[in-house]
C-alpha cells in the first residue's frame, strides 16, 4: 500500500532539475523559504513569470523557473516548495534539500518572513549547514513597520556572516539591492563569513571523528561536516540521493560506515542515542535562532497581532465559523450568476452577428454548404457557446475567489473543517487541496504534496475530483440558470440559483468526506495521521493583481485549452455524424448504445457520449453535446440561455435531466490531465485507476438513486 | 516537579505554558521540533476550531493549528503568574 519510497521524490526531482540554460554563464539561483513568506512574489517580480500567488502555505508545490537578466548577466531563478526545514521529512523537503545540496546552485535565496523572524531563521541556519553561498531576503518589511516589529538588518548580516537585504515585494520595495547582492555573490564579490554552528562537546567530537574519514572521500560537491551530520543522525535518504546525483555509493564504503559506527557507539556512551542527537542538534539551532532574533528584533507594540486575533475570532469560532463559511462562498457564487448574465448576452449577440458576417463571407466565396455547416454551424457555433457562457462566469468567479485565497483565508477553512476531516481519517490539509481542486484538479492533485502521509495524500488525490474544477463549474451555472431559474419570478431568481449550485458544492464535499471515509475503512486503511497547520496572518489583497492575474493565469488559459480542443472535437462530431454504419450515422449508433446504461442515470446516450468524447476536457462537454443534437437534429439559433434551453428540451430534456447532468458533471472519471497527472504522482497505474474508478461509480450511484427517488415519487 | 507536567491539550484559550517534554517519536516529533517546539518554548492557546478540535496556538510568533492528540503529546508547566 501507499507510494513506494521511489515514487516520491527523486523521480519528480530529477524531472525538475532539468533547467534550461541558455549559456553556460548562466547562474542558477535558488529560492527557498519557509510557506508563505512572499517567496513567489519575489520570484514573479524578478523573472515576470506569473507563478500563482496565495496567502497559505504550500501554494508552490513543484519547482518553477525562470530568468532575468541584471548587468549583462543571466540568472536563472529556481522556486523551491516552501518548507520549514531541509530535514528530508516530506517530498518537498526533499526536493527542496536535494535541489540546494545537488543542482550546485551558484547563489541560495532564503526568503523570510519580518514579521516572523525567529521561526524563520530555523530554515536559515539549516541551509547554511550545507552551503555558505545564501543570501536571506527579510520579505514583508512593510508589513512588519506597520505592526511596528523592527529589524536590524544590518546586525543580522553580521551575526550569520551573509548578506541580507530588506524587501518587500509586493510594493517591489528592495528588490534592486537583492539583485545586486546576487549577482555580487556569483561574481565572487562578496566575503561570506558564516556563523559557526557549534553543537555540544561530545556531538562536536563524534562530528569530528566522522568528518576526518568523510573529508578525504565523499565527492568534492558535499559540504563534509554537514554529511558528517547527517550520517550519524541516520538519515537514509541522503545516501539514497547522493548515490542518484553523485553516482556515489556511500553505503559501499566501509571506512566511513565504520567510523559512523565508532562515533556513534562513542555517543551512546555519553547517554545521546540517534533519537536524542536529532532532538539536540534541532534544538541547537531553534536556540540559536531564539539568540539571534532576541539581538536584531525590536517589538515596539506588543500587541501587534491583535486584530489578526479579533478576526479569528469570528471567522474559526463555534457561533460563527459556519455560518461565515457558508455566507462566503454563497456571496462569490451569488456575485458570480448574477454577475455574469448581462456580459453573457453581450457576448452571444456579439457573436450572432459575427456568425452572420461569416456565413455572408462562405456565400460569398462559394464555399461547399457541408463546410459552411461544419465551420461556422459547427465549430464557431459550439465555440461562440463555450466563450460567451463560460468566459463571464469564470471571469468573475476566480478573481472572488483568489481575493479570499490572498486574504489568507483558505487556512481558516481547513481549520474550520478539520474535524470532519480527521472523522473521515483523513488529514484537513484536504481542504486545501480541494481549493486548489475549483481551479484546476490536476493541480490540486499536485497540491496533495503538502499532505505528509502517503495514505492520506492518496485519499486526497483519489477524491480530488468530487470538487468542481473550472472546466466543469460553468456547466453547473448554465444548466441551473436554464431549468431552475424559473421556479421563482423576479429579483430572487439569483438567490434561488445561488442556493441550488451552493448545495451541489456542499455535496461534493460530502461526497469527499464520505468517500475518504469508505476508503479509509477499505483500500487504504488506517488511522488519522498528525498535522500541524500554520494560520498565516491576514494580508493585504493586491487587487490590481488579483484581477490580471486570475483572468490570464486562469480564464483565458482554462478558455484557450476549451478552444483548442473543442475544434477537434467539432471535427471527430462532424465525422461521426456523417460516416454511416448500416442506416444509422456513428454518432447515432454510438449515442443508442449507450442510451440503456444513460437512461438508468437519468441521462440520455449523447449526453453520456459527450463526457466520455469530453475526457480530453471537461469545458468541452457541453459544446460536443450541443454539436451532437445539431448534427443529428435541427440547427437553432442559440443566442441565449432560453434558447439553449428550448433546444434541450427539443431533445428531450427534462428538469430531472438537469440534475443529473449537474450530478454527472459533479462526479464522473476526471479529464485527461488529471489522470496522467494522477499517474505521474502516484507512480502506480493501480492508484491512477482507483482515481478513475472512485467518482465514475459514485457517480453513477448518485445519479441512479436520485433518479429512481424521483421517478418513484412521481409515480405516488 | 515533574508531577507539574500536564499535556497541552488540557490548557483553556489564553492560558500561556512552556513546553517540557515532546512525547511523540518520529516524523510528528521533528514535525513539532521544526516549528520551534523545543523545551523551555512559551505556548499561548489562541482559540479553538468551530467543532472544538483543532486549537490554535501562538508558537514562536506562528499561529499554528494542533489537534488533540498531538497537543496531548506536548507536556507542558502552566506559566506562573509571578513568573510573567
Amino acid at each position: 500500500m501507499g507510494l513506494s519510497k521511489t515514487a516520491t521524490g527523486l523521480n519528480i526531482l530529477q524531472d525538475e532539475l532539468k533547467i534550461e540554460r541558455t549559456s553556460p554563464e548562466d547562474k542558477i539561483i535558488a529560492l527557498g523559504g519557509n510557506p508563505n513568506v512572499g517567496k513567489s512574489t519575489v520570484f514573479n517580480k524578478l523573472t515576470g513569470l506569473n507563478q500563482h500567488t496565495g496567502n497559505w502555505p504550500g501554494k508552490t508545490v513543484t519547482n518553477a523557473f525562470g530568468a532575468y537578466n541584471y548587468k549583462n548577466c543571466n540568472f536563472i531563478l529556481v522556486d523551491l516548495p516552501g518548507t520549514y526545514s531541509l530535514m528530508a521529512n516530506s517530498v518537498e523537503e526533499e526536493v527542496a534539500r536535494d535541489f540546494i545540496c545537488f543542482a550546485e546552485p551558484h547563489a541560495t535565496v532564503i526568503v523570510i518572513d519580518a514579521t516572523c523572524l525567529e521561526r524563520n531563521l530555523n530554515l536559515v541556519l539549516q541551509t547554511l549547514e550545507i552551503t555558505s553561498k545564501v543570501i536571506l531576503c527579510v520579505n514583508l518589511i512593510d508589513e512588519a513597520k506597520r505592526k511596528n516589529i523592527n529589524i536590524d538588518l544590518e546586525k543580522l548580516s553580521e551575526e550569520l556572516g551573509i548578506p541580507v537585504v530588506g524587501t518587500s515585494a509586493t510594493k517591489s520595495i528592495g528588490l534592486s539591492s537583492l539583485m545586486d547582492e546576487i549577482y555580487k555573490l556569483c561574481c565572487n564579490e562578496v566575503e561570506l563569513t558564516p556563523i559557526n554552528i557549534k553543537y555540544t562537546k561530545e556531538i562536536e567530537e563524534a562530528i569530528s571523528m566522522v568528518e576526518e574519514k568523510v573529508k578525504t572521500m565523499i565527492p568534492s560537491k558535499l559540504n563534509p561536516r554537514w554529511t558528517s551530520i547527517k550520517l550519524l543522525e541516520g538519515d537514509m535518504k541522503l545516501l539514497n540521493s547522493i548515490d542518484k546525483y553523485l553516482g556515489f555509493d556511500l553505503s559501499k564504503e566501509n571506512t566511513i560506515i565504520n567510523e559512523v559506527k565508532r562515533a556513534r557507539d562513542f555517543l551512546k556512551t555519553t547517554g545521546i542515542d540517534s533519537d536524542s542527537f536529532r532532538d539536540i542538534t534541532v534544538s541547537t539551532l531553534v536556540n540559536i535562532s531564539e539568540r539571534i532574533s532576541k539581538k536584531v528584533v525590536t517589538i515596539n507594540n506588543k500587541d501587534y497581532d491583535d486584530f489578526d486575533r479579533k478576526i479569528d475570532n469570528y471567522l474559526t469560532s463555534k457561533k460563527f465559523g459556519f455560518p461565515i463559511m457558508a455566507f462566503l462562498l454563497m456571496v462569490i457564487f451569488w456575485i458570480t450568476i448574477s454577475g455574469a448574465n448581462i456580459p453573457s448576452e453581450i457576448l452571444a449577440k456579439g457573436f450572432t452577428i459575427l456568425e452572420d458576417s461569416l456565413s455572408l463571407f462562405f456565400q460569398w466565396i462559394n464555399a461547399p454548404s457541408w463546410l459552411h455547416d461544419v465551420l461556422v454551424l459547427g465549430i464557431f457555433r459550439t465555440l461562440a457557446w463555450v466563450v460567451s457562457v463560460m468566459l463571464p462566469p469564470m471571469a468573475i468567479f476566480f478573481p472572488l475567489f483568489t481575493l479570499l485565497e490572498d486574504l489568507g483565508y483558505l487556512p481558516r477553512v481547513a481549520f474550520n473543517l478539520d474535524n470532519f476531516f480527521k472523522k473521515s481519517y483523513a488529514c484537513g490539509k484536504q481542504a486545501l487541496t480541494m481549493c486548489m481542486g475549483f481551479g484546476c484538479n490536476a493541480a490540486g492533485i499536485i497540491g496533495c504534496r503538502i499532505i505528509d502521509s502517503p495514505r492520506e495524500r492518496l485519499i486526497a488525490v483519489i477524491t480530488n475530483n468530487f470538487v468542481p474544477c473550472n472546466g466543469r463549474f460553468p456547466i453547473l451555472i448554465a444548466v441551473t440558470s436554464m431549468f431552475f431559474a424559473g421556479i421563482v419570478k423576479g429579483s430572487f431568481q439569483p438567490v434561488i440559483l445561488t442556493l441550488i449550485v451552493t448545495t451541489v458544492i456542499v455535496l461534493g464535499i460530502f461526497m469527499t468526506l464520505l468517500i475518504s471515509k469508505i476508503l479509509s475503512k477499505t483500500i487504504l486503511r488506517g488511522l488519522p495521521s498528525n498535522f500541524t497547520l500554520e494560520l498565516p496572518p491576514y494580508r493585504k489583497p493586491q487587487v490590481g493583481r488579483i484581477i490580471i492575474r486570475s483572468i490570464f493565469d486562469r480564464t483565458l488559459f482554462v478558455l484557450g485549452r476549451a478552444v483548442v480542443v473543442a475544434i477537434p472535437a467539432g471535427l471527430i462530431i462532424w465525422i461521426m455524424a456523417n460516416v454511416y454504419i448500416r442506416d444509422s450515422n456513428i454518432l447515432t449508433f454510438t449515442a443508442n448504445l449507450l442510451n440503456p446504461l444513460a437512461k438508468l442515470i437519468g441521462l440520455d446516450g449523447y449526453i453520456l457520449l459527450a463526457f466520455i468524447l469530453g475526457f480530453p476536457a471537461n469545458e468541452i462537454v457541453i459544446p460536443i453535446l450541443l454539436m451532437s443534437y445539431m448534427a443529428t437534429g435541427s440547427l437553432t439559433e442559440l443566442n441565449s440561455l432560453a434558447e439553449l434551453k428550448d433546444f434541450l428540451v427539443a431533445n428531450g430534456w427534462t428538469w430531472v435531466t438537469a440534475i443529473s447532468v449537474m450530478l454527472f458533471s459533479l462526479m464522473h472519471w476526471p479529464c485527461a490531465t488529471t489522470c496522467l497527472t494522477i499517474r505521474k504522482e502516484t507512480q502506480s497505474l493501480k492508484w491512477t485507476i482507483v482515481s478513475f474508478l472512485t467518482p465514475t461509480l459514485a457517480g453513477f450511484a448518485v445519479c441512479f438513486l436520485v433518479v429512481n427517488l424521483i421517478r418513484f415519487f412521481n409515480l405516488l | 516537579m515533574k508531577d507539574n507536567y500536564i499535556p497541552l491539550s488540557s490548557l483553556s484559550v489564553g492560558e500561556k505554558a512552556v513546553v517540557k517534554k515532546l512525547t511523540s517519536k518520529g516524523l510528528i516529533r521533528r514535525r513539532l521540533m521544526d516549528l520551534g517546539l523545543i523545551n523551555n518554548t512559551v505556548v499561548e492557546v489562541l482559540h479553538k476550531s468551530p467543532l472544538g478540535d483543532p486549537v490554535a496556538y501562538l508558537i514562536r510568533g506562528a499561529v499554528i493549528a494542533l489537534r488533540s492528540e498531538v497537543a496531548s503529546m506536548i507536556l507542558i508547566e502552566k506559566f506562573n503568574l509571578e513568573e510573567k
